[in-house]
């Protein structure tokens, strides 16, 4: 069986926007995310630069044990998600009499997991952890506490694939709906903003130190790059099979055509050119679409010298002189980790249906393998309709997600 | 510390953290049904204890503990050896 496989609902929580609407008004106009934290200083971090977003408040929204047994990034995911049903035409009665599942993306659950440690360390007394530690410090910590709050009796499991887990959760969930093993999933990925969570990413020296001008600081593709910006947030997708969206009544967004993947099989944090390169054939391949029919790619590019040159040579050799054009919306968040993937989802959704491609903020000038790309400088006005989404993570592990807009 | 000192303060500590009417508290009302406790719930009361009066309670300190009135017999009994 192999069934159409769409996109029905967008949620989005970042350091861009609390909503879709904000987040495509930040995007329209160049608006960047990143600040300074700090208290990162205190601790000892070469660079304060971080997406900077607020903790929603969700009191009288969950009650207390909903609220306590969420992770920061677990907040995130929950109004990410709430957005995401609601637009989809999802209620708590469809949820509760269908089998909806939950894939979302998560690869770390720092601060619960320190904070614990610390209480076991000073106590010598576990009890005194409390009943929440463990379901904010599991990695599964996002769909064990989406799939209960939202009876969710579907597939329920966390996919942890580093810096491209947003994006295999919406691959797996693509698998699963096209071969008709399930009918609607919800989707995302989510990474928790503080001092705890990005450390040791510090300690690689992985981060721009452009401290002294936070909203130039990721540039993703431009020559003077000098390292990534962390940050987070949640993004949540609805995908569903077209005939589950239409048995509901619901708007189709559009449609995943196609998903590619693949392992680098070499260095564990440096990224290589022909893992990323089959990932994006398989990608097309998959969609059945040859590279000139790509007319937009939000690329994985991080901001970091070597990831970005071997992304830009890899979607050289498989685009060549197609050139769709390209940015890397981390320019305006940073890199939203575990999130990334299904974030630039949501993010090159809300450009397709607005009808823009998003300035890549800070390229100014390119290198020896960007300067073949169409990178554009300022935004650039222009009807789409297919686009592939990039996402790449330490390990080498690879995903492209193929996506069009709705066609009966 | 005196057992209306415990009252008092275990009262406000309570009815803040499980989200309850303070008036709800009386010593004859049921501590689990009152604060909707279950078995996860009851970890978090050890831990209010812990940071407010400094004892650490256990399972078996539970043991006999129904109303209110049981259980602050029980903290007394905990707080002032």
């Amino acid at each position: 069986m192999d069934r159409r496989v769409v996109i029905t609902g967008l949620g989005i929580y970042s350091c861009i926007g609390e909503n879709k609407e904000q987040v495509c008004d930040s995007l329209r106009n160049g608006r960047s995310g990143i600040g300074l934290d700090p208290a990162r200083k205190e601790m000892g971090y070469r660079s304060a630069l971080t997406g900077i977003l607020r903790k929603p408040d969700l009191k009288g929204v969950l009650d207390r044990k909903q609220r306590n047994y969420l992770s920061e990034q677990g907040l995130y995911a929950y109004v990410a998600t709430r957005e995401a049903l609601e637009q989809a035409g999802i209620d708590e009665a469809w949820l509760k009499e269908n089998e909806a599942g939950i894939l979302y993306g998560n690869d770390s659950c720092a601060e619960a997991v320190i904070r614990g440690t610390d209480i076991i360390r000073e106590k010598k007394n576990t009890i005194l952890v409390g009943s929440s530690n463990i379901f904010q410090s599991m990695n599964s910590t996002i769909t064990m506490n989406l799939a209960t709050i939202f009876n969710l009796r579907g597939i329920n499991f966390t996919v942890s694939g580093a810096c491209a887990s947003g994006s295999h959760a919406i691959g797996m969930a693509y698998l699963l709906i096209r071969q008709g093993l399930q009918d609607c999933i919800i989707c995302g990925g989510a990474e928790e903003v503080n001092i705890y969570s990005v450390g040791n990413f510090d300690a690689l020296s992985a981060f721009s130190v452009r401290e002294d001008n936070p909203a130039a600081a990721s540039r993703p593709f431009d020559r003077n790059r000098d390292g990534l910006v962390p940050s987070g947030g949640a993004a949540t997708v609805i995908v569903e099979s077209y005939e589950s969206a239409v048995r509901r009544g619901a708007t189709i967004l559009g449609e995943v055509l196609g998903y590619g993947f693949s392992s680098n099989g070499e260095h564990i944090s440096t990224p290589n050119v022909d893992g990323p390169k089959r990932s994006l054939q398989m990608a097309l391949d998959c969609a059945g679409l040859r590279a000139e029919d790509i007319q937009y790619i939000n690329a994985h590019a991080t901001s970091t010298p070597v990831g970005d040159l071997n992304e830009a040579k890899a979607i050289h050799e498989v685009f060549g002189d197609c050139r769709p054009l390209v940015n890397s919306t981390k320019s305006y968040t940073g890199h939203e980790m575990w999130m990334a993937g299904a974030s630039e989802i949501v993010y090159s959704m809300l450009q397709m249906q607005n009808g823009f491609v998003a300035a890549n903020l800070n390229f100014e000038e390119p290198d020896e393998a960007s300067c073949y790309l169409n990178i554009p400088k300022e935004r650039v006005e222009m009807e789409f309709d297919t686009f592939l989404s990039n996402s790449f993570g330490f390990g080498g592990t690879n995903s492209s997600l193929v996506i069009r807009k709705f066609k009966e | 510390m005196t057992r209306e000192e415990i009252i008092a303060k275990s009262k406000e500590f309570l009815a803040s953290e499980f989200e309850v009417d303070e008036n709800l508290i009386t010593p004859e009302s049921p501590l689990k049904e009152t604060l909707g406790l279950d078995s996860l719930d009851l970890v978090d009361v050890v831990v209010l204890i812990e940071q407010n009066f400094g004892v650490t309670l256990t399972g078996p300190d539970f043991v006999g503990v129904v109303s209110f009135d049981d259980f602050y017999t029980m903290l007394e009994k905990k707080i002032n050896g």
